[in-house]
């Protein structure tokens, strides 16, 4: 036990010394959610737009300034032909046209039925339809409030109501998925790192002299990460609330049990990448793209899981942060119960034993 | 000789005894058919360049390699099968200097002592004249000191915990003459606490200071004697010249026939006739061990 205490205090010096991990531990977990709090975000604001106006009536000027009195968009300029707005386009200058024909305004208070056109940008098609949609969402407004004043009997009205998440704000999304990537690379990435560095620097070839059990010197190794990783948690779920109002809704004891079970999950896939690695660069290397890239790409966190290839999909079971930042999700801001996340508890729990098993089997005696 | 230690025991009173080892890396052979034995209390020499086979050698015995084929014992303790008794008992010190950098001197020692489960209190006196010339600087990061602290360090850790068999892969490469000589004068001390000490070098000079020594080149063992009987061994007479012009000498040197061998050392020229050659008069000089390597090699 006191050998087991002095490799942990040895490690917390190691820790301490090397500004360069205190950093990439402390804080760099809170300039990645502070990056992805402030400058990451789905919504799109101020969207420059033109107008090119035909009717010059009363009710196409009514709808430009309803759009351009929105915070969606935001009016760049008025042109008289398509050819000007090809040209708007071309340069950049504008990422949505509203074309509104000579005849819209006589047309819509004869027939009841107006004619509008809108052209996006579709170079970024996500962008586009995210645009289009918010302009059709303007004009439907436009509509009802004609509505009110001319009494069409039939109409359907959607409510929509957004649940968990009701101003869609996307801090909802990636704070568990920052949790999950930040949680990941410093558990497996530097975890495998300091093991890696005492093969490197040759500190391994004694302690293997040693009395010491070899499984020891590798276990007393993930103590101190464990317990940086879990001030980390601890961090971020009150950067989050409190900076970026992600409200926290389930049971905090939860929360932190299941963040403390993927951090034992990510700490044994560092072990198991320091017993098959040699060198800091490839241990780096492993855990960088083998793991960082994968989580990152594969967990739910960028890319929704759904819309993946069938192969990728069975490879994203595979990813101990998909189950993570599912379950995180679940409690953190549905605000569900042990009860709802019980299948993703009990699958990190196996990966972890598996995981753990196979790198104490790996870890070899000699060198 | 080598032959001869086939016989023996493996446990008994010695320090390590080795027989038959070899050991193969891909193709190269780093090991061939190595055996000797080191005497309880035994300061023993191996003695040879870089690339000879001796940290292989080293790793064999402080049961962090497997042999391929041979058997080894450390103190009576076979290098396989009980390789965790040994691990209590040795003390191992790589070639290259293996502490934490970061850690300061004190901290180290703290370290190595709490893995071996002792205090740095509990064998001071074992460590004390080592330990006095590096306590000045036992705040300073191991990493900031100079080659010959960090090998009186390194020494210091070795000994932390009391090995009775004692294992330096080349403790004093890189270190300054001064240094080397305390060094070896530290050896010396340790030998009378009936310590057995395998220690390597590719200096030859240090090897008149061990109570024996085996030469080896390539994995394969040239000899194992004592150094005097090593230069007692010389089979020629040896002999000292110098001129103005020792390169031009030499060229003309290799052309006579009745030259043996000859080459530069130091200031002068050794050489060895293939008879005797009379009349000559030449300096006649004591063969150094690094003059019975060079000619053992050919």
């Amino acid at each position: 036990m006191k050998q087991f205490g002095s490799f942990i205090k040895k490690e917390f010096l190691h820790i301490f010394r090397d500004i360069r991990t205190m950093m990439m531990l402390l804080a760099m977990p809170v300039i990645q959610l502070i990056i992805f709090g402030f400058a990451i975000r789905t919504e799109i604001t101020n969207t420059p737009f033109a107008v090119f106006d035909e009717s010059k009536s009363t009710s196409s000027r009514l709808i430009t300034e309803r759009m351009n009195g929105s915070r969606y968009f935001d009016l760049k300029e008025n042109l008289n032909s398509f050819v000007k707005i090809e040209e708007y386009f071309r340069k950049g200058k504008i990422k949505l046209a509203l074309v509104i024909p000579q005849n819209f305004s006589d047309d819509l208070y004869r027939t009841g039925t107006g004619n509008l056109q809108l052209l996006a940008d579709a170079s970024d098609p996500n962008e586009a339809s995210t645009i289009t949609s918010y302009a059709q969402q303007i004009l439907m407004q436009h509509q009802q409030s004609l509505m009110k004043t001319n009494k069409i009997p039939y109409v359907i009205r959607t409510e929509i109501k957004m649940l968990y998440n009701p101003q869609l704000q996307s801090a909802y999304n990636f704070v568990p998925g920052i949790m999950g990537l930040i949680l990941m690379l410093i558990c497996a990435m530097v975890t495998s790192i300091s093991i890696v560095r005492e093969k490197e620097q040759g500190t391994m070839e004694i302690l293997l002299v040693s009395p010491v059990k070899p499984v020891f010197i590798v276990l007393s190794k993930a103590v101190p990460y464990l317990l940086i990783a879990f001030l980390d948690v601890i961090l971020i779920l009150l950067i989050s609330n409190n900076i970026l109002h992600v409200p926290i809704a389930g049971n905090i004891f939860l929360i932190l049990f299941l963040s403390t079970l993927f951090i034992l999950s990510a700490l044994s896939l560092g072990m198991l990448i320091s017993s098959v690695t040699k060198t800091q660069q490839a241990a780096m290397m492993m855990s960088g793209a083998g793991l960082m890239l994968p989580t990152m790409l594969l967990s739910g966190l960028i890319f929704p899981v759904e819309n993946m290839p069938i192969l990728l999909q069975i490879i994203s079971n595979l990813i101990p942060a998909k189950w993570f930042i599912i379950a995180i999700k679940d409690v953190m801001i549905k605000g569900l119960e042990f009860t709802a996340i019980w299948r993703e508890l009990s699958i990190l729990l196996g990966m972890t034993v598996f995981l753990l098993t196979v790198s104490i089997k790996q870890f070899k005696n000699r060198l | 000789m080598a032959m001869s230690d086939f016989n023996l025991p493996l446990s008994g009173s010695w320090g390590v005894r080795i027989s038959g080892i070899s050991k193969k890396y891909g193709e190269t052979q780093a090991l061939s058919n190595i055996s000797f034995h080191v005497n309880k209390g035994e300061l023993f020499g191996l003695i040879g360049p870089d690339g000879a086979g001796k940290t292989t050698l080293f790793r064999i015995l402080t049961t962090l390699l497997l042999a391929d084929k041979g058997i080894a014992s450390v103190n009576g303790l076979d290098v396989v099968k009980q390789y965790r008794e040994i691990r209590n008992i040795a003390g191992y010190m790589p070639g290259k200097f293996s502490l934490y950098q970061d850690l300061s001197v004190q901290e180290n020692l703290d370290f190595f002592a709490n893995v071996f489960n002792t205090s740095i209190e509990e064998n001071y006196d074992l460590i004390r004249d080592i330990y006095i010339q590096i306590e000045p600087f036992k705040n300073r990061k191991a990493g900031k000191l100079s080659g010959g602290m960090k090998q009186k360090l390194a020494l210091c850790c070795a000994l932390i915990h009391k090995p009775l068999v004692l294992f330096l892969d080349e403790p004093t490469t890189g270190v300054d003459p001064v240094s080397r000589k305390e060094f070896w004068e530290i050896l010396k001390r340790l030998k009378q606490e009936n310590i057995s000490i395998l220690v390597s070098t590719p200096y030859m000079d240090e090897a008149t200071l061990c109570d024996r020594i085996a030469l080896i080149q390539s994995g394969k063992i040239l000899s194992i004697a004592t150094p005097e009987q090593i230069i007692k061994e010389y089979p020629q007479k040896l002999f000292a010249i110098r001129t103005e012009n020792n390169y031009h000498l030499l060229k003309q040197l290799r052309k006579d026939p009745q030259v043996n061998s000859v080459y530069i050392f130091g200031e002068y020229l050794h050489v060895t006739f293939k008879d005797d050659v009379p009349n000559i008069e030449a300096k006649e000089i004591t063969p150094s061990v690094e003059d019975c390597f060079i000619q053992l090699m050919e």
